[in-house]
């Protein structure tokens, strides 16, 4: 991920000078591996359901940071980066919503 | 609920007295409007000036108005019910009639009064006090009001129109299913809750970005004043809490109207994930509304204190505590669903760790006014009032928070009284106080002083009538939303004292409105613009502001700006050069918000009834109007110098 | 062009008559990008509330039928290869109009369009061969949750098509502008959010349901 240190806070033009979107190149081949990765941990069932489970969850998140850095230049913009707050925030309510609601709605309750 | 199928005698609700007074006074009402605006010759008037405005300013003026009309709405809903409560055995509204009426007083009372309100505020101050023309995005702030206007409109015309929801302010499943509620009032309660929950949701990110960007030069962040700490801590939970109440709500619809299994009896459906979600959203609401409030009661005590408010590091990080576990207390409404031991304890004690940041408020409140030259001007006496009545409030929500306890007290009159002394004794309180105190920026004139007395007392000494019996009727075992009691079960005083309370505060509600009548004709005029000798910046413009608010955008140097200013000019200390007018940046007026939350309204009516042909012509001109804005790039223009100088001078100032 | 790369974000201020002017609404397009990603953390809540009703109800199939005999691998990886390549292209396009190349940026939009329209015509094939086989919204709390997640994001998309195309409109008649600049900026940030949120529906919900 050295590609990811050229986007220095505070920097705010791209980085990405040359006549090929290198940065955008990278990160879409990324994600097709980790899709397909995924794909065929599944289909091959290379693993224990929760290992498994775990281990797409994994891959999925790494998915989000290609996303978030390589395409949406979370990273940019001058100033105080407010956005990363949010977002920060935003992640750690989304987790908060399905993690509790998973355990408030099956805490000691058979599966129907 | 009658079941109303669609036909034309059900259309209309008949068969109440006062559904037809309603029926006449609302017809009356609208031609006495359309008359005299016609009279007047004011449609035009009414349409260039209002209708179409994008300015922060009357945008606030017509979220307080609303919220005002709402309030009475409310208000008298709960006077209905209080009359039907004050004896047993009571056959003055029927239990049909009775539920409908503790439906639309509780979510009227939230969401089209309390909410309203707290943008009224918003709107009228925040820009103002940071230094800026605007919010950030001022054609979506037309957007927020109009859409909050119509979904009000609509849950409005249920009384009238097809029958009001009453299935509680909560509307929870499986009563709020089509199997048990087939009427079209269920509808009207989710769809406009729906759409003025878009207009809520974009206010939050429009105040979001505008006390973040829009700060005048010098204005740090804990320079700001505490009334924008406490907006920017509501606008994130409204950011973070709302779309969960969209999505729990539209379940409940797709429930409803396509026939699936969320929150059914049948086919898997498990109603108490409604539950679950609606008070995922419901308990970072009630900090909503209550954290503007409590940013207000900040403003207010420091002014009138003629002092710095105390320990601000201390009540910014309250603040924010207080918006992110927020965030973790829900389950607390639901302890008696039994989710057990563990679930239950994690909640107990998030709700009982909230209590310490408002607790360090309250104590900072006290310590401002403590040596302190307090000045007990009518907006103090409502920020005076509030702190025994919230930490009442507080002491029995703590009370509640214990989980083993709630078994006891949950969903009886305790619950009641205390959620009353919260959002009256901190919502509604804190608005007041609010209006009061900005009132002359509003409008100009300060309001009179003797009604606004008799109004506070009246509904302050009303709240205790009316609402420390409901704690005691609590733990004699009367529940909520029953419509009648037997004799001999011990409550009938009670009741009887607490529906005299209600009548007081009713009597207080009408002294407060008095006296703005009066006070529009007689009221003192505010020519300095800042009338209670106040701290930040919005005192240093005149009253009422001028639509571009700044002519010169100030240079903040320390908190309290606007007290700096005018103790430097007191020792003489000479403003730094003034620069030149420069001409100023407008957004134009646009009838398109008006336009585009009508639509909704249109589509949502439809959907009401099943009329999807309605439905879709509405959302076809929704879409047109996002197009057209799209495509639109006139959009703003520039207020030449010459005006400015003009306006200015209107004032006195150069 | 004038806008090159980074003058997204540096833009000098405006000027009327060669006189500055202080801005009253949008003093720069960063305000709207800003306000627009606050707008993307509160559409991600929203996602979540679906995600855990989903996570609560998956099992509830009452008497329909599962997830693993309903998901099509094929199917489900194609729209996900689908929308993972027309999130590149929509990031191509961005990259060419901040070099100016309002060619390019045309031809990536088109194509993110494609793409779009590709993903979006076999969800639909999905959704109507299910309903065919007669499992429908109101088989049971499963079918409910599923089609309601993935259906909500189908909307999304849909509307990003919609809305993509009235910015490509504009791009043909005004050109790379600040103000279309931003608007093609805004809108690739809404369509790489829909990639993220359907890399989470093809993990919790497709992945995770053939697992069985």
């Amino acid at each position: 991920m050295s590609m990811m240190e050229e986007k220095v806070p505070g920097h705010t033009g791209r980085s990405e000078g040359g006549n090929w979107p290198w940065m955008h190149i990278i990160g879409f081949v990324i994600s097709i591996l980790l899709t397909l990765i995924a794909l065929r941990l599944v289909l091959a069932h290379a693993m224990g359901p929760a290992g498994l489970f775990v281990t797409i969850m994994v891959l999925a998140v790494l998915q989000i940071l290609v996303q978030l850095f390589f395409f949406m230049h979370i990273l940019e913009g001058g100033g105080p980066r407010w956005h990363l707050w949010m977002l920060t925030l935003g992640f750690i309510f989304v987790f908060t919503i399905i993690a509790g609601s998973i355990w408030i709605m099956t805490f000691g309750a058979e599966s129907y | 609920m009658p079941d109303d199928t669609l036909n034309v005698s059900h259309f209309l609700v008949t068969g109440d007295p006062l559904i037809y007074g309603a029926d006449v006074s609302i017809v009356v009402v609208s031609i006495a409007i359309v008359a005299v605006l016609t009279y007047y010759r004011k449609w035009g008037w009414l349409w260039r000036e209002w209708l179409t405005t994008v300015d922060h300013k009357k945008i606030g003026i017509m979220y307080m108005i609303a919220a005002l009309l709402m309030l009475f709405r409310g208000g008298v809903d709960a006077l209905l019910m209080r009359t039907q409560l004050a004896f047993p055995n009571m056959r003055f509204l029927k239990a049909e009639h009775y539920n409908q009426i503790f439906t639309t007083h509780g979510t009227i009372m939230i969401l089209f009064m309390a909410m309203p309100f707290i943008f009224a505020m918003m709107n009228i101050a925040i820009p103002l006090m940071i230094g800026a023309r605007d919010v950030a995005f001022p054609y979506l702030n037309a957007i927020s009001f109009w859409m909050f206007f119509f979904g009000a409109m609509l849950f409005n015309l249920s009384f009238v129109i097809g029958g009001s929801p009453d299935a509680g302010w909560t509307s929870y499943p499986p009563l709020a299913e089509s199997e048990f509620n087939l009427g079209p009032g269920e509808n009207y309660y989710l769809l406009a809750l729906q759409i003025s929950g878009i207009g809520s949701i974009a206010t939050g990110i429009n105040f979001f970005v505008t006390i973040l960007k829009m700060r005048a030069p010098g204005m740090t962040l804990m320079r700001m004043p505490l009334f924008c700490w406490a907006v920017l801590a509501t606008s994130v939970l409204i950011i973070f809490a709302f779309p969960v109440l969209t999505v729990a709500l539209a379940l409940l619809l797709i429930d409803r109207i396509a026939g699936a299994h969320f929150f059914t009896m049948l086919g898997g459906g498990n109603p108490m994930m409604y539950i679950n979600m609606f008070w995922i959203w419901g308990h970072p609401e009630v900090y909503i509304v209550v954290l503007p409030a409590f940013g207000i009661f900040s403003e207010v005590v420091a002014t009138f204190s003629g002092k710095r408010i105390f320990g601000y590091a201390s009540m910014v990080a309250s603040l924010m505590a207080i918006a992110v576990i927020s965030y973790f207390t829900w389950l607390h409404h639901f302890f008696t669903m039994g989710a057990g031991p563990g679930v239950n304890s994690f909640f107990a004690l998030s709700t009982m760790i909230i209590a310490i940041p408002t607790g360090v408020k309250i104590f900072n409140w006290l310590a401002t006014m403590y040596n302190g030259r307090v000045r007990v001007t009518v907006p103090m006496k409502w920020a005076l009032g509030f702190i025994p009545n919230f930490a009442v409030g507080g002491a029995t929500g703590v009370m509640l928070s214990v989980a083993p306890a709630d078994y006891q007290y949950h969903n009886s009159y305790f619950l009641i009284a205390h959620f009353h002394q919260t959002l009256i004794g901190g919502v509604v309180f804190g608005m007041l106080a609010g209006m009061y105190y900005w009132w002359p920026k509003m409008f100009g004139f300060l309001l009179e002083e003797r009604y606004a007395n008799w109004g506070f007392w009246w509904f302050n000494i009303g709240f205790y009538v009316c609402f420390i019996p409901q704690y005691l009727l609590g733990f004699m075992g009367m529940t909520r939303r029953i419509y009648t009691y037997p004799t001999g079960m011990g409550w009938s005083t009670l009741n009887l004292i607490s529906t005299i309370g209600a009548f007081m505060m009713g009597l207080g509600f009408l002294f407060i409105a008095a006296g703005i009548v009066y006070s529009i004709f007689y009221g003192e005029r505010d020519t300095t613009g800042d009338p209670w000798n106040g701290r930040t910046l919005e005192w240093s413009l005149p009253s009422p502001a001028p639509h571009y608010n700044f002519a010169r955008i100030p240079v903040v140097t320390s908190r309290d700006a606007w007290w700096t200013m005018k103790e430097e000019r007191k020792q003489g200390v000479l403003p730094p050069g003034r620069d030149e007018l420069r001409p100023i940046h407008m957004p134009k007026n646009s009838g398109r918000p008006f336009i585009l939350s009508l639509s909704f309204f249109v589509a949502g009516f439809g959907l009401v009834f099943h009329w999807y042909i309605l439905t879709v012509i509405g959302f076809a001109a929704v879409a047109a109007c996002l197009l057209l804005r799209s495509f639109d790039y006139d959009t703003d223009s520039y207020i030449p110098v010459d005006e400015i100088k003009k306006t200015e001078a209107s004032y006195g100032r150069s | 062009m004038s806008v090159m790369q980074g003058s997204l974000f540096n833009h000098p201020p405006s000027r009327v008559g060669g006189e500055r002017v202080e801005h009253a609404d949008h003093p720069d397009p960063n305000l709207w990008i800003f306000g627009f990603w606050i707008f993307l953390a509160s559409d991600l809540v929203l996602f979540a509330s679906l995600f855990a009703t989903y996570a609560v109800l998956h099992t509830h199939i009452a008497n329909g039928p599962s997830a693993r005999q309903i998901f099509d691998v094929t199917g489900f990886t194609a729209e996900t290869l689908f929308l993972l390549t027309s999130s590149f292209t929509c990031g191509l396009a961005t990259w060419s109009m901040r070099r100016g190349q309002q060619g390019w940026l045309k031809a990536w939009l088109v194509v993110t369009l494609i793409f779009g329209l590709l993903f979006i015509g076999f969800e639909v094939d999905e959704f109507a061969t299910n309903s065919m086989k007669g499992y429908g919204m109101s088989t049971s709390a499963f079918l409910s949750a599923f089609y309601t997640l993935v259906g909500t994001h189908g909307c999304h998309v849909s509307l990003g098509i919609c809305w993509m195309v009235a910015i490509l409109i504009q791009v043909f008649r005004l050109g790379i502008t600040e103000v279309t600049a931003r608007k093609v900026f805004v809108v690739s940030l809404y369509w790489h959010f829909l990639d993220v949120v359907w890399v989470f529906i093809f993990t919790v919900v497709y992945l995770t349901g053939v697992m069985g």
